[in-house]
């Protein structure tokens, strides 16, 4: 071997911190750049990447707790617990599957929901858990939302709900479709108020989700480059067999098609909702 | 009836065959050469016996089949044995006309009456023309414009649900299928006319319930209503397509299951063998069920339809409120 084609000893990166930890311990890996942050550092930049400002995950309750003003955030609903109206079962029992993940984080189901205050404004809000199986929508999901738009209907007041999910749990079966119509029809009494409702997308936001309460939003915003549409595109891809487009279903895309109001950065979300709060609260 | 069905179900053909042979038998029977009388009895009595016993345990995967099947009556059989002075209307008058989702003003019973319907094709041609039944935005937006148009003229609105889906397609991304879907939830809860929703098939999904909104939500005995197709649930949850059947049985999408968890209010019986067997028939029963819910739904106001229909959607789920 020529001494020139050596490989060097020295000049090479230390290898990352493996994957794993990615979403614990004290440095976390951007899933976009690739940079590796401290954590710390993270965290105080919203889950934003520093250096290609790349939107990482953000849990329900970071968001919840960072948007409103502080301390001002009190949980409703959180009783409400899943059940298996089916007894399904794939390659574990649904059961199994919901105890498991009530455990591991601390979760009932996968929606955040209660009133807060926005530049001292009453809200009725909610997140959506994405951790918790994708943020499907079934039963428990679906009567959190209903309750929200009941909630500002007697409170009077602006409703907010950030969606990210992979649409319907099947797990629930039919009972997760009809959740679409449950919050739907929960909206079209809200309407009567005359106060907003603003739907926050994030990423991703597809199928049964997408095609009921989230894009009913009087207002519509997303964070930068969700992903965000009714089918998913790996559906779409194998029904129209080719290769989708870069950047299609992305924020951006739906900007230019006139589907959403505007794309907001995370770190203006709070300002951009106390506008529209007082604007229309 | 064995003419005239195209493409039979692995599980009816024995059926099929056995008729075939009956039919035979008729013919030279006819020609009057030979007398097959207590042949032919004795082959229907056989034939009769057959069918009761596979179409009196069907799984609920040959339900799926049965609710998918080529010759099962569709949208526009029903239009054609129920209501002859259907005028079709077509277009969103936004973006273009979607032959997936059919809609127009008809009688019924002496009453004008809105018709939607989703259509499929029974070949390839049509197929291709009617998208297989599966709707984009502009179809949605078609039938949102027909229903506000019919609540304007104090009209009920029939709504025939067959479809396995909306469409998932680019177009129908650029165009806000989501978004579609969602407006017509919205505006069914909130119409001031009876709205009866039918299952005459297949109930995919969200594609569905987009015009599903009912006062009542009716289904024929093979019909199947889910929140993904058995194919779908059996690739994402069992990692393989071909366990389609059991993913049937998880989902529990027929219009048993469904009438058994209280999610639809009323069975249509269909004809036995099924409504492809007898589209006359089946069209019959059909009709018998409409009139008699409409009758129901004609005494309540305005208020009390968009009452009933919230409460009907706003009881469904399953959850416990812990303690």
């Amino acid at each position: 071997m020529a001494w020139f084609s050596k490989k060097p000893r020295i000049a090479t990166a230390p290898e990352p911190i493996e994957a794993p930890s990615r979403m614990q311990g004290l440095w976390a890996k951007c899933e976009s750049c690739d940079e590796i942050i401290y954590r710390q550092e993270l965290e105080k930049n919203l889950n934003v990447c520093p250096h290609c400002e790349h939107h990482l995950p953000w849990t329900a309750r970071a968001r919840l707790a960072s948007l409103l003003d502080p301390d001002s955030f009190e949980e409703f609903d959180k009783e409400l617990e899943p059940q298996d109206p089916l007894g399904f079962s794939d390659s574990k029992k649904y059961k199994d599957r919901l105890r498991s993940t009530r455990k591991a984080l601390g979760e009932n189901d996968a929606f955040i929901s209660g009133v807060g205050r926005i530049e001292g404004k009453p809200v009725s809000i909610g997140c959506f858990v994405f951790e918790f199986m994708g943020g499907s929508m079934g039963s428990v999901v679906g009567e959190k939302v209903t309750r929200i738009f009941e909630r500002a209907h007697e409170l009077k007041c602006p409703a907010i709900v950030f969606s990210a999910s992979g649409g319907a749990r099947m797990q629930e079966g039919i009972f997760s479709l009809m959740q679409m119509a449950k919050t739907s029809a929960a909206i079209a009494r809200f309407r009567n108020v005359g106060k907003p409702y603003i739907s926050v997308l994030l990423h991703p936001t597809t199928g049964g989700v997408a095609a009921s309460f989230s894009w009913l939003g009087d207002i519509i915003l997303a964070e930068p480059k969700a992903l965000i549409g009714f089918a998913g595109p790996r559906v779409i891809e194998q029904t129209i067999r080719q290769k989708l487009p870069e950047g299609f279903q992305r924020s951006e895309f739906l900007v230019e098609h006139g589907m959403i109001d505007a794309i907001v950065h995370r770190k203006e979300l709070r300002a951009k909702l106390g506008q529209l709060v007082t604007l229309l609260g | 009836m064995a003419n005239g069905i195209n493409y039979p179900l692995d599980f009816e053909r024995p059926l099929i065959e056995l008729e075939k042979k009956i039919d035979e038998l008729k013919a030279l029977s006819a020609s009057g050469s030979v007398d097959f009388t207590s042949e032919i009895s004795k082959l229907e009595k056989k034939a009769k016996k057959l069918q009761t016993e596979i179409f009196s345990d069907l799984s609920r995967w040959q339900v799926v089949q049965l609710s998918r099947h080529s010759s099962r009556p569709y949208f526009l059989d029903y239009v054609q044995y129920l209501f002859p002075e259907f005028m079709e209307l077509a277009g969103d008058r936004r973006f273009g006309e979607d032959p997936s989702i059919v809609g127009g003003f008809a009688r019924f019973d002496g009453r004008t009456v809105m018709l939607i319907g989703h259509q499929k094709g029974r070949n390839t041609k049509e197929n291709m023309a009617r998208n297989f039944g599966m709707p984009r935005p502009e179809g949605y937006r078609k039938a949102l414009r027909l229903m506000e148009m019919a609540e304007r003229f104090g009209k009920p609105i029939l709504t025939f649900v067959d479809t396995p889906g909306a469409y998932p397609g680019i177009g129908a991304e650029e165009r806000g299928q989501a978004e579609a879907i969602a407006v017509n939830l919205e505006v069914m809860s909130r119409l001031t006319v009876p709205i009866i929703a039918t299952v005459i098939g297949e109930g995919g999904s969200g594609g569905a319930l987009a015009i599903g909104v009912g006062n009542r939500v009716l289904m024929l005995e093979n019909s199947v209503y889910s929140v993904i197709s058995p194919e779908g649930c059996a690739s994402i949850l069992f990692r393989d397509a071909t366990k389609a059947d059991k993913a049937a049985d998880a989902l529990k999408l027929t219009a048993k299951d469904l009438k058994g968890m209280n999610v639809i209010d009323e069975l249509v019986p269909e004809p036995a063998g099924g409504a492809h067997r007898d589209h006359a028939k089946a069209a019959e029963n059909l009709a018998k069920v409409l009139r008699k819910n409409l009758a129901e739904l004609a005494q309540l106001s305005g208020d009390e339809l968009i009452q009933d229909r919230y409460q009907k959607f706003r009881a469904l789920g399953v959850f416990s409120e812990g303690r």
